[in-house]
């Protein structure tokens, strides 16, 4: 029993942070309807940032890690407005082709900026200092990171659900023009939205970055396993990604656990399609339907 | 200006005087290339007839069919370690080699296209990149069935127990990726392309209009995955060497590129992509960090400001000239 306490408590520590990158995915596909594959790289690249000042400008971790935050969102708000919004081809897979070079770009620039070899992120909790709660240890690092994970989560829960720019978005996201039209100012809240959506991958890979190791290609599995969640809790629901992150690293820490370690990055794409099979809206989405 | 009055003229796959002319300058050039382009050329120019089948298949996918595609290196792993196992474990000879690497990249084509009649757009792109690295991590692990990272050795290509030479290879794989081009050139221009273009532009009207969307879908991934299958096939032939580290996501988003840049829903669009995405690296190799910089901001570039890709471009300097002064 008390093994799958401590099996379950790893899980809920990498969920929230597959709920984190959910919660990027979808608030971007809510307000833009749009699957942003770049969401990983942009994560990444920040995380590299990060890196760089703390290591090579000799910054506090506190001040990079707030700087690297607002360099992603800016980088994520200017993709979106030099790029998606004057592209000619505004098809849904245009769009998806659009995001996809961004991230070869963008993972590309990664390369050629550090290298491909791994990195140790300095970070100020340690991975080896533990606690004991019961029978359960948990290490200070994923203490921390299921922390701030929560406190980031509620945070865009506020932001979204009780306060007037989060009104704003929500208008945006259900009816772009009727909002333009109410005087909402829809380019801030593309901005905001893009920004936020990024700046909260980055802090998904700062928290992730002491655990994997910095490499360019750190974020493409979270990405992946943060899309898996969205899907699972429902693409357009903000608690049911942050949800579906918990449930998906509690089932996969299970799934390592007792059934078996190589497949488990291959469980989130069965997730993925078991899903869609039987309930394409996912646990806490709205009815899915499609405009002809 | 000409001007179509009969569907008939609308199939003609060659127009004209101009065309035929073109046609055959081309096909001259294919023939008389060993003997005008230095040696290791032709090697690059088996490598392009390699590129260009995947690429045509691909772009029927995701050009004419509009089914996102990110895990075509699994398909064309599939086909390579098919081709592979069979020449070098149980001696098979080529032809059978090559073609049951298609047949195997077909059948796990046909059955990616069963959970794709549920997906759409993202879901889509995402189940297939799934499931390229599916494949890659299967080759990487089963080290009884592929050898592991310590790789594969085919034998190489031979006729009758004489080897075939660099130029016999190039011949070979020349005349292989025209019959398949000149199938997809076909296949476009048939019912069944119709109803590709069909789903494409909008998958409830085509059904509809009586496009049974279960076997025209699964089809096109059918089809795309042999065309990958026998691109594995001749890729694996020609290095002679298989490793799971080639069949990557980043081959997946290369061979994804050649067909955005050449230009989408296009067969010649798809060839004129494959040879210049196949030149272009080579021509780079000094610069290998940054492939992945130049073929991501090629990418976006290209959807930016031309989303027809080269070939569209092509075609409306072409009308340019046609409708001179106009």
């Amino acid at each position: 029993m008390a093994l799958l306490a401590q099996y379950v408590v790893g899980g809920l520590a990498v969920g929230s942070l597959y709920a984190l990158v959910a919660l990027g995915i979808v608030l971007l596909y809510r307000t833009s309807r749009i699957l942003n594959f770049a969401h990983g790289d942009l994560a990444t690249f920040g995380t590299f940032v990060a890196f760089a000042l703390i290591t090579a400008a000799r910054w506090s971790f506190g001040v990079s890690v707030v700087v690297s935050l607002v360099v992603t969102a800016v980088v994520g708000a200017a993709f979106f407005f030099l790029i998606i919004r004057p592209a000619k081809e505004a098809t849904l897979l245009g769009k998806i082709v659009i995001t996809l070079g961004l991230a070869l770009f963008l993972q590309g620039a990664t390369t050629v900026l550090w290298g491909t070899d791994t990195k140790t992120m300095p970070f100020p909790l340690s991975d080896t200092r533990v606690y004991r709660l019961g029978e359960v240890v948990v290490s200070q690092i994923s203490l921390g990171s299921f922390a701030v994970g929560l406190i980031l989560m509620a945070g865009m829960y506020v932001l979204v659900q009780r306060t007037r720019i989060g009104l704003a978005m929500r208008a945006v996201s259900q009816h772009t023009v009727a909002a333009q039209v109410l005087g909402i100012p829809v380019r801030q809240i593309f901005a905001l939205t893009w920004g936020l959506a990024s700046a909260l991958g980055a802090a998904a890979g700062i928290l992730l970055a002491p655990v994997t190791l910095l490499d360019p290609y750190m974020m493409l599995d979270p990405f992946l396993k943060g899309f898996a969640a969205a899907v699972l809790g429902g693409i357009d629901s903000m608690p049911g990604a942050a949800a579906g992150g918990l449930l998906l690293g509690v089932v996969e820490a299970l799934f390592g656990a007792y059934v078996s370690v190589k497949f488990k990055t291959t469980l989130a794409f069965v997730i993925i399609i078991a899903v869609l099979a039987v309930r394409p809206e996912g646990l806490l989405g709205r009815e899915y339907k499609r405009r002809v | 200006m000409e001007l179509r009055q009969r569907y008939e003229e609308d199939l003609y796959l060659v127009r004209g005087a101009l065309g035929w002319t073109a046609l055959l300058a081309f096909a001259a050039l294919l023939v008389l290339l060993p003997y005008l382009a230095p040696g290791y050329f032709l090697y690059t120019a088996s490598l392009i007839a390699a590129h260009v089948v995947i690429a045509v298949g691909l772009n029927l996918l995701v050009g004419y069919t509009g089914q996102i595609s990110l895990g075509h290196a699994g398909f064309v792993a599939l086909g390579a370690y098919t081709a592979g196992i069979l020449a070098a474990r149980l001696h098979l000879p080529w032809p059978v080699a090559m073609a049951a690497g298609g047949v195997v990249a077909a059948f796990f084509g046909f059955l990616v296209g069963i959970p794709a009649l549920r997906l759409t757009g993202p879901y889509l792109t995402i189940a297939t990149l799934g499931f390229g690295i599916a494949v890659n991590q299967v080759l990487t692990n089963w080290d009884a069935l592929s050898g592991g990272r310590s790789g594969l050795f085919l034998p190489k290509l031979a006729v009758a127990g004489v080897r075939l030479r660099d130029h016999h290879i190039y011949y070979l794989f020349a005349a292989l990726a025209a019959a398949l081009v000149w199938v997809a050139f076909n296949l476009a221009r048939s019912h069944i392309g119709r109803a590709f273009v069909a789903i494409r532009d909008s998958d409830i009207a085509a059904e509809v209009m009586g496009v049974n969307l279960t076997v025209y879908k699964t089809l096109a991934f059918a089809v795309s995955a042999f065309y990958a299958g026998i691109g594995g096939a001749m890729l694996a032939y020609l290095l002679g060497f298989l490793e799971p580290q080639m069949f990557t996501l980043f081959e997946s988003i290369y061979y994804f590129s050649m067909i955005v840049v050449g230009g989408l829903g296009t067969i010649p669009g798809s060839i004129l992509g494959a040879v210049v995405l196949t030149i272009l690296p080579q021509q780079l190799a000094g610069l290998k960090q940054y492939l992945p910089l130049v073929y991501g901001a090629t990418i976006v570039f290209v959807m930016a400001v031309e989303p027809w890709g080269l070939y569209g471009r092509w075609l409306k300097v072409k009308l340019w000239f046609k409708t001179w002064p106009f």
